[in-house]
């Protein structure tokens, strides 16, 4: 972990200027609940918390770090048992059962001062349930197609603007002897990515989102036209093959090997692709090409957010640090390469001078005009997103089985939605 | 006069005193039997309770009646489930005679046998997760060693985990192997105590090979054999580990078993749904209750034959 003193000091010269705003000395415990058990994140967020502690001299910070995974079991405990004072969660529908059990403290309140309203504008959708705000995000980041340079410049492609050069490319990529696309689907989300984007490309935001909604029935022809495209790529090899029994990390190695030359995935990616060996020369990312010419595009990118709980004790303290979080300065470090190394959600915090990010941001920012979407586990119903997901996984193993699948998926959204 | 004496004094001793013959052993007994009632009636009860209603846990709960159970009738999952299930109970069965053969091989006086016998013991030290782990590989489509073994012999690549087909019973040929080490030890176990009079007897009546062991061997060994046998079926019910490390479930859901699936209802990252996940608990308890009122008829009538 490295922190450059400018950036240390910027940090502290930022949050000083917020204490000074705050009313009086904070005093007592503060709990904080995380979820960024990887070394890189957590280190990120205790530099982060200690920063906050040494701002608060009267507060005494006790700060837990539960395994990413089990602590979204853990989660529906703490909230109600043993409620710490922050917990981080993620954004729109995931925030849907704990809200409306009354589990997360409104914090529109926050949302009213100037310094979030005004450089947290682009989320407050995201955080928004019944038209109040229950949490501040910290990060996000974009998704999209990471690939292999070095790959595409041997067989002389160039990254494809729409469906028919996505195809073409993705032809040549096969008589090579490659796949197109890794992607492990063990864990299904990552099928949940490939239908969000095809979703979305070729109907649009909107009619994802009613999707999402439980207003359009999984039958309907233009959920069928997705599917039609998805089996394009499908029917002609471009997915791994065997998918179903890696996880999206056992996919990686298919791409650094060259035995696939792309991977939709999010920044996170990244990462783990450069520890394998893969310089800034093979890797580049590119935006999903369109597919429907008359839809906007549109992306996913998650949120992760920190929530004061409801029954938490010390919420006076608990809303600096939310005030603290997501000030310009501290998304700034926070997100920067060594750190998380995602972007940062404050619109006056500067983007970390990494190429990923960069493009990220950029694609984001003024190259998606039909709307910025969570991702499938986060915008559809928890329920509906297991069941949906599982199917998406069996048609990218048998295509052959759609009616089947989109028909159960009916008669499951019949019962979700109710 | 004498005889009348024992009388008025045995009034004036406690009750406790009076009663330590039939007490005590209840006196001995409570502590388990609290514990008993405490950790498996009461939530067996509570299980049946939430089962009848539509709850997620944090809100409120809305009664529902048999909602949940007709729900699960129409359950295409719970349905593979179930099977699933079935595949399990029958194929985990293959323990008992492999641990019996492992045994016996394992009986003889060889040079070296405590170095075999100890390697045999080794799959049941492991833990689960990692017998997972290791047969995961062993199947991997591409690089696994299975596949190697196959292409030798001519045998084209399968995809054991990855193929709807295949999967359950990779994971059971995976839990066989700690299984099978499990009833070879209690074997090994009921062997030490055969007796050799029986045997030589045997020997004298011309009897050897099969006819040695399936008259002579196998009837001294009816406590171990029971004993493995409730142990292969417990473990074959609540089989777990194995599916949620190997292949969570998938390749889309066609590897559940029923504790699994509850597990995925009620209490996984996508589930929440406490009734239905606690009706299909129900519903593998009514299973397991087949097979508990079967054991303790076993006993029962091992005890009254005495």
């Amino acid at each position: 972990m490295r922190f450059t003193t400018t950036s240390m000091a910027l940090a502290l010269a930022g949050s000083t200027m917020l204490a000074g705003t705050a009313h009086a000395e904070l005093t007592g415990d503060l709990k904080i609940f995380l979820d960024t058990s990887n070394p890189a994140p957590r280190a990120t967020m205790e530099k982060m918390i200690g920063d906050f502690g040494a701002l608060h001299p009267g507060l005494t910070i006790e700060t837990t770090v539960i395994d990413r995974e089990a602590y979204k079991t853990q989660i529906r405990n703490f909230l109600t048992a043993d409620s710490p004072d922050v917990a981080t969660w993620y954004a729109a529908n995931r925030m849907t059962p704990y809200v409306s059990a009354g589990l997360f403290e409104d914090v529109s309140d926050l949302w009213a001062e100037p310094a979030i309203a005004d450089n947290l504008a682009s989320t407050k959708g995201a955080m928004t349930i019944d038209g109040k705000q229950w949490g501040v995000p910290y990060t996000y980041y974009q998704w999209g197609i990471y690939y292999r340079k070095d790959i595409y410049a041997e067989l002389g492609l160039s990254e494809p603007t729409n469906f028919d050069e996505m195809k073409s490319n993705c032809q040549a990529i096969i008589d090579s002897g490659r796949a197109c696309y890794t992607i492990g689907s063990k864990f299904l989300w990552t099928a949940g990515g490939w239908f969000d984007y095809l979703n979305m490309r070729t109907n649009g935001f909107d009619f994802h989102m009613d999707l999402a909604a439980g207003n359009v029935k999984w039958t309907d022809d233009r959920v069928r036209a997705t599917f039609a495209n998805w089996r394009e790529l499908i029917d002609m090899g471009a997915f791994l093959e065997n998918h179903q029994n890696y996880s999206w990390q056992e996919a990686l190695p298919f791409m650094v090997n060259g035995e696939a030359a792309a991977y939709l995935m999010g920044n996170f990616a990244v990462a783990p692709l450069r520890e394998a060996g893969l310089t800034d020369d093979q890797l580049d990312f590119y935006q999903f090409p369109a597919i429907n010419p008359d839809v906007a595009l549109a992306e996913d990118a998650p949120t992760d957010t920190f929530h004061i709980p409801a029954n938490a004790s010390n919420k006076e303290a608990a809303r600096e640090f939310l005030r603290f979080a997501v000030s310009a300065d501290v998304q700034t470090e926070i997100n920067n390469g060594a750190n998380l190394g995602q972007l940062p959600v404050n619109a006056s915090a500067s983007v970390d001078d990494d190429k990923f990010l960069n493009e990220g941001f950029e694609m984001l920012s003024s190259n998606s005009p039909g709307g910025v979407a969570q991702f499938f586990d986060r915008d559809y119903p928890a329920e509906m997103a297991a069941e949906a997901m599982q199917g998406l996984q069996e048609f990218m193993v048998i295509p052959d089985n759609l009616d089947d699948i989109l028909n159960r998926l009916d008669k499951v959204q019949e019962r979700v939605y109710k | 006069m004498s005889a009348l004496d024992p009388a008025p004094e045995s009034a004036k001793r406690s009750w406790y005193k009076r009663n330590e013959i039939a007490v005590t052993p209840w006196l001995f007994l409570a502590p388990a039997m609290l514990f008993f009632a405490f950790y498996v009636i009461w939530p067996i009860y509570q299980s049946i309770m939430i089962s009848f209603y539509d709850w997620d846990g944090l809100g409120d709960a809305t009664f529902v009646g048999m909602g949940n159970y007709v729900e699960l009738m129409d359950d295409g999952a719970f349905e593979v489930s179930l099977w699933n299930n079935l595949k399990w109970l029958l194929f985990y069965l293959l323990a008992i005679p492999g641990g019996l053969f492992i045994a016996l091989f394992l009986n003889q006086t060889v040079t070296g046998i405590r170095l075999y016998k100890s390697l045999f013991f080794f799959p049941f030290v492991i833990s689960q997760v990692v017998v997972g782990l290791v047969f995961s590989w062993f199947y991997l489509p591409n690089e696994g060693l299975l596949n190697g073994v196959l292409a030798l012999v001519g045998l084209g690549p399968i995809n054991v985990l990855g193929d709807p087909t295949w999967a359950t019973y990779g994971i059971i040929a995976a839990g066989l192997w700690p299984q099978t080490a499990y009833c070879m030890i209690l074997y090994l176990t009921g062997l030490n105590a055969v007796d050799p009079e029986q045997i030589e007897a045997g020997r004298l009546d011309n009897a050897k090979g099969w006819k040695m062991l399936w008259y002579i061997i196998i009837p001294q060994l009816k406590p171990a054999t029971f004993i493995a046998f409730v142990v292969t079926i417990i473990g074959a019910l609540r089989s777990f580990d194995l599916i949620s490390i190997m292949t969570n479930g998938g390749p889309f859901g066609q590897t559940r078993v029923l504790s699994f699936y509850m597990f995925e209802k009620a209490l996984s990252e996508y589930g929440f749904r406490m009734g239905y996940g606690a009706a299909i608990a129900v519903v593998l308890f009514l299973i397991m209750l087949v097979f508990i009122a079967y054991f303790l008829w076993s006993m029962w009538k091992e005890e009254k034959g005495r």
